[in-house]
């Protein structure tokens, strides 16, 4: 993918619902993300965010409008649901707000299940959990499983699963909401080291405001509607992890 | 990695009972096979072990196993004198309840027509076939007797020369086999009382009518024994068994005898045929019927099971399929699981089941065949019981991992 974009909507619109019960929840969202990109989304709740997250990272199909990630138009009318499935595991890396970890896999487990599934061999794929865990502080609980970690180990392992296949967009719906705001700074500045790193787009929907310097852009989004904030102070710090990622 | 595996060792208790409980299920199903075949084979046993060709039985009768079959013995020499005959000889079989050791004891009394079958055909696990032909018995080891134990029955003592395994009546009593002159004995005796008082009603008889004057002979035969009295039958013998010369079609045999009025004649297939549908048929239906149930049964709980253990991960399910696993991941790892218990609980059922049959009264017989088409019926059901937690997984959708 050689598209400077790491992600295009136009238009985006999603209507939850119809008759009286009809929501409007994204009106026409237009972002761009280039690679490399880290983008804060924020807004009050019930403003549409994680309904703009879920129709970009191709889970919910939007209503109206087209989504390009990589250059690859993905969503523009029915598509089928194996197409978008396989363009997820191979593309896009999710991050929720509740850890979501699969509990009867190991930490490593929960890792190198994703590179598995796009077809890594699995030594590859262990090597490759190994080291995010490890980059991320979280190597020596790999063997552990989900129920015996912490809330914010479970979300750096978390992380991790969003690291493994490589993704060319990561889609965060508040990450750190569960963590202390120092590990929450930590998994900010993740985000924007492997953005630069890799080239990877990233969109964070957050609600933590002392982070905003860690962030190349931020947009807000009030009742269905995008719009690029006022200020977008990105001012560089110094990464809390020294990461290498292979 | 696999994930089936990684969730059965999450949920190993619940996962390991439904196995134990299904492989008894399982065991039960085959046990319930093996019952039947067991059944049949013991129904044929003494049937093939004679191997005749042709059984003569009483007219209109099923044959010495269905019910009472009473043939004079001279029918033998009929027989032996019919074109295409080779040997004819007398098969008397019939079951007795006696005390033995103050226990009550049921068997089978096979007689053997000594001296041309002593009993070398019969499945001998110890002792000897019969070397003289009276007082000598070879027991089935189902009655408990041991080589060498003296058994007092009728008004002679025999000795256990000889044991036999899985050598039983239809009804699944031990057999034991005595020259046919001893099983004919056993068969009549009467106790000595009874004898005397039937031998002075005969003699009182005989006073009383003019022949019995004008020919002083008859007063002393009608007081001593009852075979001496040639107008008085000798014991009944239940069958005549006869074998045919090479290349004989039996049914030639039997048209030839069909004239004769006191006799019925049956073929060793027919013979068969008759002992399956008359004791046999209705058990086997009856237990065919059982296992299709508890097969029923098995799938239905594996399906139960296995749709909760689906229930129980719908949000990991979802959760997979929003980091885009494939269908075929999702649903490999449903059918994995089914057919993995399907597999350790056969296991399970084959384990216990060969360890716990030959504990049975009567014969489990588990044949290789019944084996693998159970494991096939196995296979199947395994597969059909993911089928609803497959349909349930594949109804989640991606986003609720998020809800
Ligand atoms: N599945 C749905 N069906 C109907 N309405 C929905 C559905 N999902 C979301 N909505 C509605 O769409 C609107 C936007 O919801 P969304 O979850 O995107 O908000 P949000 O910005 O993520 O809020 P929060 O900050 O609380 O997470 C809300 O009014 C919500 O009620
Ligand atoms: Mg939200």
């Amino acid at each position: 993918m050689t598209d400077p974009l790491a992600l295009e909507t136009s238009g985006l619109t999603k209507v939850y619902g119809s008759g009286h019960t009809e929501v409007v929840a994204l009106r026409d969202a237009s972002m761009r993300v280039r690679r490399g990109e880290v983008v804060a989304l924020l807004g009050p709740s019930g403003a549409g965010k994680s309904t703009f997250l879920l129709c970009v990272g191709l889970i919910n199909p939007p209503t109206r409008g087209t989504v390009t990630i990589g250059g690859k138009l993905m969503q523009d009318g029915p598509r089928s649901l194996g197409d978008l499935r396989r363009f997820r595991r191979e593309h896009i890396g999710f991050v929720f707000q509740k850890s979501n970890l699969i509990p009867f896999l190991s930490a490593i487990e929960n890792v190198q299940v994703v590179g598995e599934l796009i077809g890594r061999p699995s030594s590859v794929a262990r090597r490759r959990a190994n080291e995010l865990l490890d980059a991320l502080g979280v190597g020596k609980r790999a063997f552990n499983m989900p129920t015996q970690l912490s809330g914010g180990e479970q979300q750096r392992v978390t992380v991790a699963r969003a690291l493994a296949n490589q993704p060319s967009l990561i889609l965060a719906d508040e990450p750190t909401a569960a963590l202390d705001s120092v590990r929450g700074r930590q998994v900010m500045e993740l985000f924007r080291d492997v953005a630069h790193r890799h080239g990877t787009g990233v969109i964070v929907v957050t609600h933590d405001h002392r982070a905003l310097d860690v962030f190349d852009t931020i947009y807000e989004m009030e009742d269905g509607l995008l719009k690029p904030a006022a200020s977008t102070a990105a001012k560089a710090t110094p990464p809390a992890h020294d990461i290498r990622l292979s | 990695m696999n994930l089936a595996v990684r969730d059965i060792r999450h949920n190993l208790g619940r996962f390991v009972l439904t196995t134990l409980g299904v492989g008894m299920l399982l065991m039960v199903v085959m046990g319930m096979g093996g019952i039947y075949r067991g059944l049949v084979d013991d129904a044929l046993v003494v049937t093939r072990g004679v191997g005749a060709d042709l059984w003569v039985v009483q007219r209109d009768t099923r044959g010495p196993f269905a019910e009472v079959s009473r043939l004079p013995r001279s029918l033998v020499d009929r027989v032996a004198a019919v074109p295409g005959v080779t040997d004819a000889r007398e098969f008397v079989f019939h079951t007795i309840q006696r005390e033995h050791r103050g226990k009550p004891l049921r068997m089978g009394v096979l007689g053997l027509g000594w001296p041309t079958d002593k009993g070398e055909g019969l499945p001998l696990i110890a002792g000897r076939p019969l070397a003289q032909n009276h007082f000598e018995m070879i027991a089935d080891e189902s009655l408990g007797l041991g080589l060498g134990e003296r058994l007092r029955l009728g008004k002679d003592t025999y000795t256990v020369v000889g044991l036999t395994r899985w050598l039983v009546a239809s009804g699944g009593d031990g057999i034991a086999c005595f020259t046919s002159r001893d099983a004919q004995a056993i068969q009549f005796d009467e106790p000595g009382e009874s004898i005397r008082l039937e031998r002075q009603a005969r003699r009182a008889r005989a006073d009383e009518i003019d022949f019995g004057r004008t020919q002083p002979g008859v007063l002393d035969r009608a007081s001593g024994p009852a075979q001496n009295l040639a107008a008085l039958p000798g014991p009944a013998i239940s069958a005549v068994i006869a074998h045919l010369m090479p290349g004989t079609d039996p049914a030639s045999v039997q048209r030839s005898m069909s004239g004769w009025s006191d006799v019925t004649t049956y073929t060793g297939p027919q013979q068969e045929e008759l002992l399956l549908k008359g004791s046999v048929d209705r058990a086997r239906r009856q237990i065919l019927l059982f296992r299709v149930l508890l097969t029923i049964i098995s799938a239905v709980i594996m399906a139960l099971i296995i749709y909760t253990l689906t229930l129980d991960k719908l949000h990991p399910i979802a959760l997979l399929k929003l980091i885009g696993a494939p269908t075929r991941v999702i649903a490999g790892l449903i059918l994995q699981q089914s057919l993995i218990m399907g597999v350790l609980a056969y296991g399970v059922g084959y384990l216990i089941g060969t360890r716990l049959f030959p504990l049975f009264p009567r014969r489990v017989l588990v044949t290789n065949d019944d084996l693998l088409r159970l494991a096939g019926i196995v296979l199947v059901i395994s597969v059909l019981a993911s089928l609803l937690g497959i349909w349930k997984a594949m109804r989640v959708a991606p986003n609720e991992a998020i809800g």
